[in-house]
């Protein structure tokens, strides 16, 4: 769910408010030292692949201990007081050099988002609550961070809490990872005693909590403000908006909701510096970033490389190529569940960050690939796709219930064949009109993979109809 | 309880939550009395008109102060914001995609387009939604012709389905359930709008609707097959915008377009909502509410609305007289009006008139107009009050009116539960308790009020405590802007009453505000306020002390005269509707007209004046009742001074000037009774006729003969054996 | 973890009602009683802490889990004991759970296996593996063997997708299965043994198959190109 929250569902104030003042400053202060929080411009152009001193993760495949001591000797919690100590600011400002975009699919700058909370308090709690719901198919990276790098986690939380002027974390996690929450669980209790988290977090005088909150099994709690409602013991129905998390969030309190990947990332950011995190990647798309690849590749396995990679290689790379070679790939969905599937001819030269992608007419999002080889009965792989989310909608608002019941039904039949050409038309008109008049994104999430289908795969069904009819005729 | 705590937490701090709810559930009324220094106003432009509204108001607001409408299922600006059906998606310039114009405040300088192609098509495309799975049986529905879903499916869905589907797996089909005797369900037809929910969790106060499953799954429901009761389940009914939720005892009687509609006023209890008779030849079809912003909002308890084939059942039809076998029997109005006429011409002045719950104002005039002139004072109403306290109106009326109660913030109930006395206060209390912060006490008996309050206990004595200032309770209520102590009309009977009343009184001169009563007397009968006013005295008993001749009991059921009490020789005269506790002891029934029969004034609690009219005729031989007084009048051979009802209004405001008035209100001064200080609170415990919800359906003559009233109970007490038997529930 | 001597008795219990020709429900009422165990009631009270006062309902879910956990299965009983005891309406934890796929408002067996036949794991053979423990369980989707022993879903996504196909038992996941695997771990659960979680084609975890390509070397040490941190004598917070 995380990976389709987008752009157009962040506050209208909020963009308004952030988003011109930056561009104002920089308009009028061109021709002088860009303002601070501003990326260094990138230089290079070819991306990937990562040395291993560069990666973040380091226990990504838990070859090492992931418990305090280990996680220790590779780094994390060093100097973690001396960076608290900074202040607000100063991460914030750190955070924005990086160029960090929100790793759960929205691509929403994170200093940005995280400045939103250092508005003058009322009196009010604040929290940062971790969107560890990860459920969407394909999607399988912050389950890696939290069994084997938890403590990446538990630190990114204090320096990200601290940047916000939080008072604690909720760490939602959904209720199907109950081994990945108790390593969870082992590490918040290792690192409360140990003093790095509580009170006086890390001997900075700061206290901060950190709590884990366990789902139960529904993928709309990716949704923010859904998370949020369930979070607060409802049905995980998202809210309308406004008002945003940032004004009244988790127990009427300013929250902000955060990828477990961006918040893990942060305390490694501190460390290097920002500049640092801006090296990788093109501009706007900075930084290293975990990509699942799944389906039809001989290898299939979680990486962490640098943004901007070119597709073929991080398959061919890492995966050990596409079965039975690339010229065998039919079609890659590249960014989870919710994005637009791309066909092999877009695939070869395209450019996995969130431009790159943009440009294909689809998304990172959370940077999940899936590949299918032709083999693949990529009506059914779609329709798959529909039937989840069907499952998958919490029924509140007309067009997701509606329109994904009806969406569902009609692939099914499509599946078979047994439907008439015009009705491809029609359901790309239902999915257009769904897409947008929903209340959070799950609507448009379902409606994507239905569009990416018919722009690139339309003859395919058309075929199958006509199979369907002769066989009928018959 | 409710289900917005956010709303309750920042309540100081003015979210925009908060104050969207709050403005969702505070009426136009509330909005009338806009503060002296109003925000600056910004500026949107709908549909290129510019219109100038406060900030933080919604597109749809906005559409509306400018008469355009933008179509909504989910939205009602009595409940909570919900914004989930996007029926009100409306494209705003440069914005990507269209708003949800419920919900979304206007920014300054918006243009709002509410028939661009884009909000066009976005209607286009939500309507085709919600029909799909919509059976779209109008035919065989209740709903239609009055079905917003309809409606708007005409103005702004497509003119065909595309729903291929229909030939494959078909529509969605959902379980009906069972959620009471009186709101019908067809759940399929639902399309999730979640008024309903809202509806009960914010404005009854019972959580006891929800939705279970998700997805296209989701349905309405209610606790493990619960049943939906409360004394407001019926605006389920209005609210539910499709014909999901109907009016089971109504259900296939009559289509929207054959009915003749007439505004009336409801006489059940003491609030006067403002209500719709649909009649259809000659006879009550249904009752709903009408809007009334000081009295109902758009409200109605459902004795009000459900209690009305009552009205067709043990109606006095004939005039009786009862036979020297004891048996009565029918006559011609002749004969009854000469049998009558020579007891009174026999009793020499010694005559008596009680005057009932449903009583309407003009037959009360005309009944102590024909007594004076036969020579008697002896005119009482059926309930008692404190003796010598009906001089000063403040005593007996709600002062802080049905309205106000909205913006106390403390309240303390004596001896009253004004969620089945008066549901409809009880809603203004709620109301205040979820958006004002409302502390709420109470001295009687344990009850369920719909909202937290506290219960000081049951003694009387504490209502000396409190008004002495030695209580906690005490202390909020002189440190609240507008305080108001509630008194029940019942607690008045006792002996100590007059002292209950005088002490409160006396404390209520101390919390007193500018333009603000704090002394509330809640009435439960709708004849009271207006007797009281034109001078009858209050008690059955004192019509009983005088021992009269004859006794005229005009409408008078509630069974607080007895024969035995009486001398052996009175002649009672019964005159009303229905062959209740009055017409058994009658050696004389006169058979009056309901109030759905007669054009007629009736005071409300708070001493409002409204009037009835006629939907239907009275049954069989049946006459308005001052018209039988009148007639009664010529063959006494003291004809009353009116023939028709204007000439009678003429006299009413003779008499009492301010109950012509029609819908007017006239503030009374301070409360106090003389004299009566000087009694003494007795103690002893305080004690309630309606505890709980058995307790509220049959009150009356008229709810007494609702077939509708008498199943309501039997689902009570078959919900109540079943939790009994469940316990600790499983399964 | 799992109570899984009380969660026995409960099931036990359902089962007979199940297996007799009419469901009693009222018996069931009557026999069927919730109360949270007393390490429950520990867990129940540390898990409140972890919320601000005024928002105990926000333990709702896990709430519920503690007492599934306990049970066996969500009975209404136990959905009105957790609504008592953070004090919420029981309409309001009863649409919860009836919202929520984990909370099973019907009895369940031992082991819920969830076969994900979502995209990831159907294209590297979710739907075999499911057909397998349909044919294996002689189960459809949602259904419980007679004996209690295992409830067989069809699941979506469990979130493992580089270690398709999946297949989680109770709380553990099944990865990188093929029907030979498959057979193994079915073959356990009939023992009434569980099988250790994980990979089932060598795998670690979701490296690639047959050799690193990444992370080859030896993490960096503390400090490893740490940039330098001015102004070392910063104030406390606060």
């Amino acid at each position: 769910m995380a990976a389709i929250v987008r752009y157009n569902l962040l506050t209208k104030p909020q963009i308004v408010a952030a988003l011109p003042a930056s561009l104002h400053v920089q308009r009028f202060q061109s021709t002088q030292a860009p303002p601070p929080g501003t990326p260094p411009p990138q230089t290079k152009t070819k991306f990937g692949p990562l040395a291993d001193e560069d990666r973040i993760f380091t226990n990504l495949y838990g070859r090492h201990d992931w418990r305090l001591k280990g996680a220790m000797k590779r780094g994390d919690w060093y100097k973690t007081k001396e960076i608290v100590l900074k202040g607000a600011d100063w991460i914030v400002n750190e955070i924005k050099t990086s160029g960090l975009r929100g790793r759960g699919g929205a691509g929403f700058p994170s200093g940005m988002k995280w400045s939103f909370m250092n508005k003058p308090g009322d009196g009010r709690p604040k929290y940062l609550v971790v969107n560890a719901d990860e459920g969407e198919p394909g999607t399988c990276k912050d389950r890696e961070i939290m069994r084997h790098d938890p403590h990446k986690l538990v630190e990114g939380c204090l320096i990200a809490g601290r940047a916000m002027g939080a008072q604690a974390a909720y760490i939602y996690i959904r209720g199907e990872f109950y081994n990945e929450a108790s390593n969870m669980q082992l590490a918040i209790a290792e690192a409360y005693q140990a003093g790095l988290i509580g009170k006086n977090a890390c001997g900075t005088g700061y206290d901060f909590d950190v709590f884990m909150h366990r789902g139960a099994g529904a993928y709309i709690c990716g949704e923010e403000t859904a998370l949020i409602e369930s979070l607060e013991g409802k049905q995980g129905k998202p809210r309308l908006k406004p008002p945003f998390p940032a004004d009244v969030g988790v127990f009427g309190c300013p929250t902000t909701v955060t990828n477990v990947e961006t918040v893990a990332v942060a305390p490694s950011i501190c460390r290097r510096g920002g500049v640092w995190f801006a090296s990788f990647g093109r501009t706007r798309n900075s930084g290293t970033k975990l990509f699942n690849i799944s389906g039809h590749v001989n290898r299939p396995c979680t990486v962490e490389e640098e943004m901007s990679i070119p597709l073929k290689e991080l398959i061919e790379r890492h995966c050990g190529g596409v079965t039975g070679g690339w010229d065998n790939l039919l079609g890659v969905i590249p960014g989870g569940s919710s994005t637009p599937i791309i066909p092999k001819n877009v695939c070869d030269d395209v450019i996995m960050d969130f431009d790159g992608l943009i440009a294909a007419q689809t998304s990172l999002g959370t940077a999940a690939i899936i590949v299918m080889d032709k083999s693949t009965d990529v009506i059914k792989a779609i329709a798959r796709l529909i039937s989840f989310y069907k499952h998958e909608s919490c029924g509140q608002c007309t067009p997701c219930r509606e329109g994904i019941g009806w969406m569902n039904k009609i692939m099914t039949r499509f599946v078979k064949g047994d439907a008439q050409p015009a009705e491809i038309d029609m359901l790309w008109e239902i999915s257009k009109q769904i897409e947008g008049h929903t209340i959070c994104a799950l609507g448009d999430g379902a409606a994507w993979p239905v569009q990416g289908l018919i722009r690139h795969f339309r003859p395919e069904i058309e075929k199958r109809m006509q199979l369907h009819a002769k066989r009928a005729s018959n | 309880m409710i289900r917005a705590p956010l709303v309750k937490a920042l309540g100081a701090l003015g979210s925009p939550t908060h104050q969207m709810a709050s403005r969702a559930v505070r009426t136009s009324a509330m909005v009338a009395q806009t503060p002296a220094k109003a925000p600056e106003k910004i500026e949107v432009f709908v549909d290129d008109i510019p219109v100038q509204v406060a900030p933080g108001t919604t597109v749809l607001q906005a559409a509306a102060q400018i008469g355009v409408e933008i179509p909504r299922f989910c939205y009602h600006e009595r409940l909570a914001v919900a914004g989930n059906c996007r029926m009100c998606l409306v494209e705003v310039e440069k914005s990507p995609k269209p708003v949800a114009a419920c919900a979304m405040p206007v920014m300054k300088g918006w243009r709002i387009k509410t028939n661009s192609d884009l909000t066009r098509k976005a209607r286009e495309g939500v309507m085709e939604f919600l029909l799909m799975n919509h059976p779209l049986d109008c035919p065989i529905c209740d709903q239609g012709g009055e079905c917003d879903l309809q409606d708007q499916a005409m103005a702004f869905g497509s003119d065909r389905s595309r729903f291929t589907d229909i030939n494959y797996t078909g529509k969605r089909a959902v379980e009906d359930k069972d959620i009471g005797p009186l709101v019908k369900t067809i759940m399929t037809r639902c399309i999730h709008c979640t008024r309903c929910v809202r509806f009960a969790s914010e404005i009854a106060g019972v959580d006891d609707l929800g939705t279970t499953g998700r997805g296209n799954d989701m349905q309405i429901g209610t606790y493990v097959e619960k049943l939906f009761l409360t004394e407001l389940s019926g605006n389920v009914i209005d609210l539910c915008p499709v014909g999901a939720l109907t009016n089971k005892p109504y259900s296939f009687v009559a289509r929207p377009w054959e009915i003749r509609k007439v505004s009336s006023i409801d006489v059940l209890d003491a609030v006067g909502s403002n209500i719709v008779v649909s009649t259809r030849t000659n006879e009550v079809l249904r009752i709903l509410p009408r809007e009334n912003e000081d009295v109902n909002e758009e409200w109605l308890a459902d004795k009000s609305r459900f209690a009305c084939d009552g009205l067709k059942r043990q109606r006095l039809v004939a005039p009786m007289v009862r036979m020297p076998n004891g048996e009565l029997q029918a006559v011609e109005w002749e004969g009854a009006l000469i049998a009558v006429a020579k007891a009174v011409k026999a009793a020499g002045g010694q005559i008596a008139g009680i005057s009932g719950q449903l009583a309407d104002l003009e037959a009360q005039v005309a009944l102590k107009d024909l007594l004076n002139r036969l020579g008697s004072e002896v005119v009482a109403t059926e309930q008692g009050f404190i003796a010598g306290g009906t001089d000063n109106r403040a005593n007996y009326l709600l002062n802080s009116t049905i309205a106000g109660l909205e913006e106390a913030d403390a309240v303390l109930l004596v001896g009253t539960n004004p969620r089945y006395e008066a549901p409809l206060v009880n809603t203004r209390l709620r109301k205040a308790y979820v958006h004002n912060e409302l502390q709420i006490a109470s001295i009687g008996p344990k009850i369920d009020l719909s909202y937290d309050h506290e219960n000081l206990g049951a003694d009387a004595a504490l209502v000396k405590d409190v008004c002495s200032g030695a209580h906690a309770f005490s202390k909020v209520l002189e440190g609240a802007k507008k305080p108001a102590i509630i008194i029940g009309a019942d607690l008045l009977e006792r002996a100590d009453g007059a002292a209950i009343h005088a002490t409160v009184a006396e404390y209520c001169k101390k919390l007193k505000k500018p333009n603000w009563n704090p002394f509330n007397v809640l009435q439960t009968n709708a004849a009271q306020v207006g007797a009281l006013d034109v001078g009858y005295k209050a008690g059955a008993q004192t019509a009983v002390k005088a021992q009269p001749k004859v006794l005229f009991l005009l409408n008078a059921d509630a069974a607080k005269v007895t024969r035995e009490q009486l001398p052996k020789d009175c002649f009672v005269v019964y005159i009303g509707s229905h062959g209740d506790n009055g017409a058994s002891i009658a050696d004389a029934v006169l058979p009056g007209a309901a109030y759905t029969e007669k054009q007629a004034i009736y005071v409300n609690t708070e001493g409002r004046p409204q009037q009835t009219l006629p939907g239907v005729s009275p049954p069989g031989m049946a006459r308005e009742d001052w018209k039988i007084l009148r007639a009664l009048s010529e063959v006494v051979g003291k004809p009353l001074p009116y023939d028709n009802l204007d000439e009678l209004r003429n006299r009413v405001e003779d008499v009492a000037p301010h109950l012509t008035r029609l819908g007017h209100l006239e503030p009374a001064g301070d409360a106090g009774a003389a004299g009566a200080i000087s009694k003494s609170i007795g103690g002893g415990p305080i004690d309630l006729k309606l505890k709980e919800l058995r307790d509220y359906f049959m009150t009356d003559a008229i709810s007494r003969a609702s077939p509708t009233m008498a199943k309501c109970i039997s689902a009570v007490n078959k919900q109540q054996r079943e939790n009994e038997a469940k316990q600790s529930v499983a399964i | 973890m799992l109570l899984l001597s009380r969660s026995i008795r409960a099931i036990h219990l359902a089962a007979v009602f199940r297996s007799g020709a009419q469901m009693d429900a009222t018996k069931m009422r009557k026999t069927l009683k919730f109360e949270f165990s007393k390490d429950n009631q520990r867990r129940v009270k540390a898990l409140l802490a972890w919320y601000p006062k005024a928002e105990w309902k926000g333990a709702l879910l896990p709430l519920l889990d503690i007492a599934q956990r306990q049970q066996g299965w969500l009975s209404i009983s136990a959905v009105q004991a957790v609504a008592e005891t953070i004090k919420i309406d029981p309409m309001e934890a009863f649409e919860a759970a009836q919202f929520y796929t984990m909370f099973f408002m019907k009895p369940r067996g031992k082991y819920v296996v969830s076969v994900c036949t979502s995209t990831p794991c159907k294209l590297r053979g979710g739907d075999e593996i499911f057909e397998a423990c349909k044919k294996a369980l002689n189960l459809e989707h949602g259904q419980t063997t007679p004996d209690m022993q295992f409830t067989l879903k069809e699941d979506y996504c469990m979130g493992a997708c580089v270690n398709a196909p999946v297949l989680a038992v109770n709380d553990d996941m099944y990865e990188d299965l093929d029907e030979k695997s498959l057979a193994s771990i079915l073959a356990d659960l009939r023992n009434d043994k569980l099988p250790p979680a994980g990979p089932r084609n060598g795998r670690c975890a979701s490296e690639p198959k047959g050799g690193l390509t990444t992370l080859k070397s030896e993490p960096p040490p503390p400090g490893y190109m740490m940039q330098k941190l001015p102004d070392p004598k910063t104030k406390k917070c606060q």
